[in-house]
């Protein structure tokens, strides 16, 4: 079996909104006072939020954490990307500075960042943008300059590309329409990005977003014979792995599938661990 | 104020026991909850062999409730007394296992096999999910079912015996007595409410299962009322379970005749409610002069005055 990581000491906090920037009609970016929550957190890490008191709606919503919030070197706080598809991220999307949420966190196994010269490549598709910010941050820590690869639908819905820009990242941006980037899925310049790089360099892809294009990067990875990571949202009941409810098919080292949980196995997986066929698309 | 309870020979610290599939085999949460605090952990139902369960989704929010159709995944009984049970002794919790079968025999072997291992404080037999096809509830359904398995799990240990009751049957009272004259040494209820969920814009259920079980805030007032039935029909200890979320829920399932609790879907949304609701009983004693959180079990008053402007 892999081994399990808990994060040991996971926090529950009362945490106000700071500000609630609305990006869309859906998307809205939550900042939140919750230094000591901040200080825990890894990359790749997610909080279990409960945009209400009450049993309306009654259980938590897993997010990533997006960014961490700083005042000098000391963490003060953090965003969540939230894109309103149910009654909590509405609720959260139309949540108003001063409101309290209840943000239990940090949670889950995060992602590891590649040590340099190994290039640390991010593949985002919408809202699987949330795990980059901090990883980008890692990577640019221990001395690596990290490529992001960030497809959309259409221009208007990439989100702080400039934020990544200004982090020094490298980034490669991609629409189904063409309206920004190059003109299709971001798995085009991707698959190119791999084909011209030299063997000598070792790459390693984190990849978030919708199941196809994840399954489609995890098959660029398998080809190319490069280490992916995929960080996989799935619902969930509980997040602390009481509850059994987010389970993913995923082999292990015999390569027989079994049902794990993504709230304390993942949510970052090695993406040949993951059956794909049996994620719901 | 001493908030201990008694089930059979067992001594609980106070009445709060994490509820079977809701706290993993407790280890889950060792870190965040001192595990010798609670009055107990009942750890997720254990087959004699692993299982997968189903395949996901596998829970859906519903109105102040959730459905959920996990389908027992689990590690089985070998590897729990080898990989979580000493864990579990070492924290000093006091462990509810939670087994299921699909015959009589896999119940009993299970049973002689926690039998022989320390740490075991009390068997609660799943004779009540509604989310597998064999075995459990079929038993649980049936009066002669429930009979049959108690009386059989009885004679294959020394621990205490524990069937856990279906809701989905017309009259729970009639399966308490059941365990009652099989030899149950307690009996708690209510596992979830058989029930479903429908996406109208794809027409496909929200469960892979089709079907789940109902647990949570909208299940509390017809657990309680089950609770009171039992607590009639039977002498038995009876752990009581639906919903609860805050001490007055505790309160609620005691006054109406439960021993002691189960809380699942409350720990879902708050692991941290323990010490809160141990909080909680210990003000609401000392707001009424009550010495022995025992004391309450059972206590409701139903001597009604009479109000002479309502007539049948």
């Amino acid at each position: 079996m892999a081994q399990v990581y808990t994060s040991r000491m996971p926090v529950d906090v009362d945490a106000a909104v700071i500000s609630n920037t609305r990006l869309s009609d859906d998307y809205s970016v939550i900042a939140l006072a919750a230094p000591e929550l901040a200080a825990l957190a890894a990359p790749g890490q997610f909080v279990m939020v409960k945009p209400s008191r009450g049993a309306d709606p009654l259980l938590r919503r897993p997010f990533s954490i997006f960014q961490i919030l700083r005042e000098g070197a000391r963490p003060t706080g953090i965003t969540l990307l939230n894109k309103r598809v149910g009654a909590g991220t509405t609720r959260l999307y139309e949540t108003a500075p001063g409101a309290r949420v209840a943000c239990l966190g940090p949670l889950g196994r995060p992602f590891e960042p590649a040590d340099p010269p190994a290039e640390a490549w991010m593949v985002a598709g919408g809202v699987g943008l949330a795990p980059f910010a901090t990883l980008a941050e890692a990577v640019l820590a221990a001395g690596g300059t990290p490529r992001l690869f960030y497809g959309a639908r259409r221009a208007s819905e990439l989100y702080y590309v400039d934020l990544f820009e200004r982090m020094g990242a490298d980034v490669v941006l991609a629409t189904e329409d063409g309206s920004r980037g190059q003109k299709g899925y971001v798995t085009g310049p991707l698959d190119a990005a791999l084909r011209s790089t030299p063997s000598t360099t070792i790459v390693h892809l984190y990849v978030c977003g919708p199941t196809p294009m994840m399954h489609a990067v995890a098959q660029l990875a398998a080809a190319y014979g490069t280490a992916c990571d995929v960080s996989l949202e799935q619902v969930m009941g509980c997040g602390l792995g009481g509850c059994y409810s987010c389970v993913v098919l995923a082999r292990d080292e015999r390569g027989a599938p079994h049902f794990v949980r993504s709230c304390i196995d993942g949510p970052v997986f090695e993406a040949s661990r993951i059956v794909w066929d049996a994620l719901a698309h | 104020m001493d908030l201990s309870v008694s089930i059979g020979s067992l001594t609980l610290p106070n009445p709060l026991i994490a509820a079977s599939g809701c706290f993993g085999y407790g280890v889950e949460y060792s870190d965040i909850v001192d595990l010798a605090s609670l009055g107990g952990v009942a750890v997720k139902g254990l087959f004699l062999a692993e299982r997968e369960g189903h395949a996901p989704p596998r829970i859906v929010e519903t109105p102040a409730g959730m459905l959920n159709a996990i389908g027992l995944q689990g590690i089985g009984v070998h590897r729990f007394v080898r990989e979580k049970l000493p864990e579990l002794r070492e924290r000093g919790a006091i462990v509810f296992v939670n087994i299921c079968g699909t015959t009589i025999d896999e119940y009993c072997e299970i049973s002689r096999i926690l039998s022989d291992h320390e740490g075991v404080a009390a068997i609660e037999l799943n004779i009540s999910c509604p989310n597998i096809k064999q075995g459990g509830i079929t038993f649980g359904c049936s009066l002669t079912g429930t009979h049959d398995v108690v009386s059989a799990v009885r004679k294959a240990t020394r621990l205490p015996v524990i069937p856990k009751l279906t809701p989905n049957v017309t009259d729970v009272a009639s399966f308490a007595r059941a365990a009652e004259d099989a030899g149950a040494d307690a009996i708690s209820l209510v596992n979830t409410f058989l029930a479903m969920a429908i996406d109208v814009d794809t027409r496909r259920p929200k469960l892979t299962n089709i079907v789940g079980g109902l647990s949570g805030p909208a299940i509390r007032p017809i657990a309680v009322r089950m609770v009171y039935e039992c607590r009639q029909a039977v002498g038995l200890p009876i752990i009581g379970m639906g919903g609860i979320a805050s001490a007055e829920d505790v309160l609620e399932f005691m006054i109406a005749g439960a021993t002691a609790v189960q809380i699942g879907t409350a720990n879902f949304v708050d692991p941290f409610l323990w010490r809160k609701l141990i909080q909680g009983l210990h003000d609401y004693l000392a707001r009424h002069g009550i010495s022995r959180l025992a004391d309450l079990t059972g206590s409701i008053d139903t001597t009604r005055k009479e109000t002479a402007w309502i007539s049948s």
